[in-house]
């Protein structure tokens, strides 16, 4: 683990760092005014905190559709296609091989960036999580209008509001993992470094 | 002069407003054009004639009916009744004079003047309580004509004391009585022909006043809105717009809009914009439904199919004088050296007497809230209780899934009273010295005896206290909008405004308590997972490094 590297790859374009930096910064900001708007501590004060989540929720919408546009016309969707091949593999090291000091058995290339695991865990965050977030958020802002659009029959602002809490809660478990495997590259910040710069250090292995 | 200066500097404002919006940030960008609109909206809400100038087209004084010497007051009366010779009629129907309620049936008579009772004065209309009178016209409905000053004459003149001066001048006869009683006709003419709308203080007479002194039953209502500052009643203020009653409270066939009783105030919630011909008694009458305009406006306009405009912008009511929270009947009649007397707070009030019991008077007081949709039940002296719970006299009626109900203001009188131990029923009394009432005798049965009779009601001789409940609905003294009730005190957790609000899901307050603990449970669950890796994880390398060196 401590031998030197013996050459870097260019994996994130700097508009994929500045969206994935700026998720993050909307993703911690809705954690922290959801979670205060649901009652559960003091920081902002009601108004501040519903204000905020409201605006940064639009406008994390917005910035999460010219996201898709991006990975759409770049191609980059691919990155996200899932398969099972060395799955297992990815998973045995997790569990086991990472305290036997084996080697990641995915080294990461331009043309895949991510792992098998990877390639679910985000797939299933950008298609299903992070919209059902999105979609049930909107839901909750729009709550007036749910009568005129006719929909005020089939919800109720109980259960909507129960299950965007549900979702928050797995979006901050996904966040408490996704932050700790960080730190499990050659170095502990490998990985954010890469995320930073662009470029992650390479190891013969 | 005035009001075109207004006009020309809102239309500067709206002409400014698209350079100011065009500076501030692009997601607010929409709002600022908005908010030029509200601001320059007031001077067309302004009224044609300023407030206090006559909206009539009858100058009273050139009037050749006025033009005579009035021998009493039905002389007075019948001549303003010669040219309105509808009003006796309408104000005779009105419920200023009926006391009762449309939504009465023969056997259940609605209101003050029905089967009602509060917990005040528990007297009725039946009863002959004769001091009610003073503002209770027509109380008992005896063959009496109406008193057109009251409420359109001049408030600095008493005709009262003029017309009896008149009539007792009149009938001594001699020259110089006569002489006087001219005299007198000359000032009383004058006056007569000063006839105006009604005032804040002509309403006020009565209204400020209400369970006998000053703020005593209504605590949004005192002799502070004579004179109100914008502090106070925002509408009101002398020092801003200055509206009298009689802006939102509009009168036809002198029945006077706003009354919540068994029929709300106004059955609809339309703004003039949508009807111009409908009522002003509500906020959306003027204020439309979406009346915020400025920072968290979209959010707060969604509220108003929730809660009513009151329920923040009133968030304290009696703010300047105290007003009575709770008497307790069951401790009168105690006497010093044999006679009755009076204990009173710094603020003058009241808190015990020996002819009425033990009051609690509050000030600034935070009102409770219920679903209200405009319609009250009350209870009457026929009704049979349950002593063993607290009763309520008045309930206000709704709840979260009547479309047409709000979460609305209301100040709660409590009371402990007597109620007849066999048949179940509150009881009634008669109260004042004059009609030997409880105030003379301090004696109670007697009193009861007397106040059952008047109502048609048996009173078995045994009677007890019962706790009960009075609910007054809060809508005037509106503060300025700085002073509006902050999200947090209802958005919060714990001992919010909205506490015992039921029915609607509060943001804040509100959680489903299983998925709460399970989220946690997950995330602690996540913590646990991640810390165990890494401490594995070093073990790992430790044992590998000392394998390594060995």
């Amino acid at each position: 683990m401590s031998e030197k590297p013996t050459g870097r790859i260019y994996l994130f374009t700097k508009y994929e760092r500045l969206w994935h930096w700026l998720q993050m910064a909307i993703i911690f900001t809705l954690l922290l005014t959801g979670f205060e708007a649901a009652g559960r501590f003091k920081l902002f004060g009601y108004e501040g905190a519903a204000y905020l989540h409201n605006r940064v929720g639009l406008f994390w919408v917005i910035a999460f559709l010219v996201f898709l546009f991006w990975i759409v016309t770049t191609g980059e969707w691919k990155q996200y296609i899932p398969t099972t091949k060395n799955l297992f593999d990815v998973v045995i090291y997790y569990i086991y091989g990472i305290f036997a000091g084996h080697s990641h058995p995915f080294p990461k290339t331009k043309e895949a960036k991510h792992n098998p695991l990877q390639r679910f865990t985000y797939l299933a965050l950008a298609t299903l999580l992070l919209p059902f977030q999105m979609a049930t958020g909107l839901l909750y802002w729009s709550y007036n209008s749910w009568e005129a659009w006719g929909i005020d029959k089939y919800l109720s602002l109980k259960w909507l509001a129960t299950v965007h809490v549900a979702g928050a809660f797995a979006i901050l478990a996904f966040v408490i993992i996704h932050v700790y495997m960080t730190t499990t590259g050659h170095t502990v910040f490998g990985y954010i470094k890469g995320m930073i710069t662009g470029w992650e250090d390479t190891y013969d292995d | 002069m005035r009001p075109s200066l207004v006009i020309v500097l809102a239309s500067l404002f709206v002409s400014l407003q698209p350079a100011v919006a065009g500076a501030s940030t692009a997601s607010a960008g929409a709002e600022p054009a908005v908010a030029a609109e509200a601001h320059a909206a007031p001077p067309a809400a302004k009224p044609a004639a300023q407030p206090n100038a006559p909206w009539v087209t009858v100058d009273h004084s050139k009037l050749e009916a006025l033009q005579k010497n009035f021998t009493s007051a039905k002389d007075l009366t019948d001549t303003c009744l010669s040219c309105h010779n509808k009003t006796l009629d309408q104000f005779q129907h009105s419920i200023h004079w009926t006391w009762r309620a449309p939504s009465s049936t023969k056997d259940r008579i609605v209101g003050k003047g029905g089967d009602s009772i509060n917990n005040f004065c528990v007297s009725t209309n039946y009863m002959h309580d004769h001091e009610c009178l003073d503002c209770h016209i027509g109380w008992d409905r005896k063959p009496v004509t109406i008193n057109c000053m009251n409420c359109h004459g001049d408030l600095s003149f008493n005709y009262e004391e003029a017309v009896e001066d008149i009539e007792a001048f009149l009938e001594e006869g001699d020259e110089e009585s006569l002489e006087m009683a001219h005299d007198v006709q000359q000032d009383l003419k004058a006056a007569a022909q000063r006839i105006q709308l009604p005032t804040r203080k002509h309403c006020g007479s009565c209204h400020f006043y209400g369970g006998g002194w000053e703020a005593t039953k209504h605590g949004d209502l005192d002799k502070s809105l004579g004179t109100p500052t914008k502090e106070l009643d925002v509408h009101m203020g002398i020092d801003g717009q200055n509206f009298q009653c009689t802006r939102c409270h509009t009168t036809k066939d002198h029945k006077i809009a706003g009354r919540m009783y068994s029929i709300p105030a106004a059955t609809t919630r339309e703004s003039l914009i949508e009807n111009d011909l409908g009522t002003r008694i509500t906020c959306v009458s003027c204020h439309t439904d979406k009346p915020h305009t400025s920072g968290f406006a979209n959010k707060l306009n969604d509220h108003t199919d929730v809660v009513a405009c009151q329920a923040c912008h009133i968030p304290t009511f009696a703010r300047k004088r105290s007003t009575q929270m709770d008497w307790d009947y069951s401790t009168s009649g105690k006497t010093r050296d044999g006679k009755k007397y009076v204990v009173k707070d710094a603020d003058g009030r009241p808190v015990y007497m020996s002819i009425k019991g033990s009051f609690v008077w509050k000030k600034n007081v935070k009102p409770e809230y219920f679903w209200f949709n405009g319609s009250i039940h009350n209870m009457t002296f026929k009704d049979v209780i349950d002593p063993d719970q607290t009763v309520w006299l008045s309930r206000p009626l709704g709840g979260p899934h009547d479309k047409n109900s709000r979460i609305f203001p209301f100040k709660v009188h409590r009371c402990n009273q007597a109620y007849d131990k066999v048949y179940k029923t509150l009881l009634t009394a008669i109260y004042t010295e004059e009609d030997g009432g409880y105030w003379d005798t301090l004696d109670w049965p007697k009193a009861f005896a007397m106040g059952q009779k008047d109502v048609g009601m048996p009173f078995s001789g045994k009677f007890g206290y019962v706790r009960t409940k009075y609910v007054l609905p809060t809508t005037h003294m509106v503060a300025p909008k700085e002073q509006a009730v902050k999200c947090a005190e209802c958005h919060t957790r714990n001992n919010g405004r909205m506490a015992k609000i039921a029915g609607v899901y509060i943001p804040g307050r509100d959680g489903h308590h299983l998925v709460n603990a399970l989220g946690l449970l997950l995330i602690l669950g996540c913590l646990a997972g991640v810390c165990g890796h890494a401490l594995i994880r070093c073990i790992g390398a430790i044992i590998r490094r000392s394998k390594s060196v060995g």
